[in-house]
């Protein structure tokens, strides 16, 4: 049990990558990872974000959508539970954990449908988990966006020198060096499964 | 179609709940903002140039309503509009915003001053600066890479013949350029001063001349000449106590090198707001 839950993990976090393999919440990754206190800052609340989101959808899921044989609802259902679940967290936080929202405040809005976040709860459901697994692949998938931004804040930070060739500057040289670290974590694929052999 | 009567059903209904806890969530949980805040907010500009010395407008506007500061006219980039919606919101005594606007003192361009190397790093002041206070002949003089251009949030100065011209129209005084440029020759003056001096070198007149036929030798002229006693010449370079000048333009006639000027900054985006 405790080692198919390491496997979720490390799968989720290594091998399908969902920024850098499995291309979701590019947005983000794109628009926040400047800096790295922003990037980390954005990574932790996608991590709590994809947590509160799947502990919420799984149960609508089966006790709402499936006993209706609605099964083909959920993507329509999942935004507005999503959405309105970031919306009721920045409530609480305002209120009751005030230096939590100083911290996550910004980012929380950025992430109301984020599709990284709308993906993790869909494939959950997709990949047969039970509740236990899918809040194990959610904080997995959450770990793999932070480790994604952090990488890629730090390669980013070394781009846009003045070497850097004008055409190239700006965007252009941002999306060449994501493919770059894409490719990377392509290599992890197939290692996961013996790392626990 | 009982499918889709019971999908709509469903879908209402989770919709509702959502709805409901929110309204709900947001009634109970309310955290009042602070009135005098979103007041004070309002009426700021938004630029968040940090010219009044806070963290940005939010700053400005939480010590204003947290008491922490009373004075309403710190913000520069508003002037007086600004200050006088501030004092009317928060019931505070109004006073004058100083307008200012940021002034280059150095007028060493491509062919008045010489280099003493040739520069081929990093294409920005503060690294050119690094290495032995850069190329330029005259060490106080402008190194014409536009840090202060990059800097400028309202993108009034360009680079111009090699040193930095700020357009006083859309100059805000925010004061950023002044924090930016490695060689502090950028300084914010009162949009009343009537004469600047465009020369920063505190060289001895022999080599300010011989790094730059456009810098101030120290000659006192204008100290000897003015006939309010504004101008002293402090290591090797003319000063203006603007305190004193009354722009009679006696000093710009008789500069020998001319780098005494007129100030034109009458024309300057706060002096305009303040009329």
């Amino acid at each position: 049990m405790l080692k198919e839950l390491a496997i979720i993990l490390m799968t989720s976090v290594l091998v399908n990558n969902y920024v850098l393999s499995r291309f979701l919440g590019i947005c983000p990754f794109l628009g926040v990872s400047k800096k790295l206190d922003q990037a980390t800052g954005m990574g932790v609340a996608v991590i709590f974000v994809m947590l509160m989101a799947t502990a919420t959808t799984y149960p609508v899921y089966y006790f709402i959508l499936v006993p209706n044989g609605l099964e083909y609802l959920q993507t329509i259902v999942f935004i507005l539970v999503i959405a309105a679940l970031v919306q009721f967290i920045e409530i609480v936080l305002k209120k009751y954990i005030p230096g939590l929202h100083k911290a996550l405040g910004v980012y929380l809005p950025l992430i109301t449908t984020n599709c990284a976040v709308l993906g993790v709860t869909i494939n959950n459901i997709t990949d047969g988990y039970g509740f236990v697994q899918s809040l194990v692949s959610s904080l997995g998938c959450g770990l793999g966006f932070l480790l994604a931004m952090v990488i890629f804040s730090g390669v980013r930070s070394k781009l846009d020198g003045p070497e850097t060739p004008k055409a190239f500057r700006g965007l252009p040289s941002t999306l060449i060096a994501a493919s770059i670290v894409s490719l990377a974590f392509i290599g992890f694929a197939g290692i996961i499964d013996n790392l626990f052999a | 179609m009982d499918g889709i009567v019971i999908a709509v059903i469903v879908v209402s209904v989770v919709g509702l709940v959502c709805g409901v806890v929110l309204a709900l969530a947001s009634h109970f949980m309310d955290v009042p903002v602070d009135e005098r805040f979103s007041k004070a907010r309002e009426c700021l500009p938004g630029a968040n140039c940090g010219a009044c010395g806070f963290t940005g407008c939010d700053g400005y506007a939480k010590a204003l309503a947290d008491g922490e500061t009373t004075s309403s006219n710190l913000c520069v980039p508003g002037g007086d509009v600004v200050a006088k919606n501030l004092s009317k919101a928060l019931g505070l005594t109004f006073e004058d915003v100083e307008e200012k606007v940021a002034y280059v003192h150095c007028n060493g361009n491509c062919d008045r001053s010489k280099d003493r190397a040739h520069y081929d790093g990093i294409g920005d002041c503060r690294s050119a600066n690094l290495i032995y206070g850069g190329p330029e002949g005259c060490i106080y003089g402008c190194l014409g890479f536009g840090d202060c251009a990059q800097a400028c949030p309202e993108q009034a100065i360009c680079m111009d013949d090699g040193i930095a011209r700020i357009d006083v129209r859309k100059c805000i005084g925010c004061g950023i350029c002044v924090r930016t440029c490695p060689k502090h020759i950028i300084s914010l003056l009162n949009v009343t001063s009537k004469t600047v001096v465009q020369c920063s070198s505190k060289e001895k007149g022999a080599l300010t001349r011989k790094a730059c036929i456009n810098g101030c030798i120290g000659c006192k002229k204008c100290e000897l000449n003015c006939p309010e006693k504004a101008i002293k010449v402090v290591d090797n370079l003319a000063t203006i106590d603007y305190s004193l000048c009354n722009g009679c333009g006696k000093c710009i006639e008789l500069c020998p090198i001319g780098c005494l000027k007129p100030g034109h900054l009458e024309m300057s985006h706060g002096a305009q707001q303040a009329l």
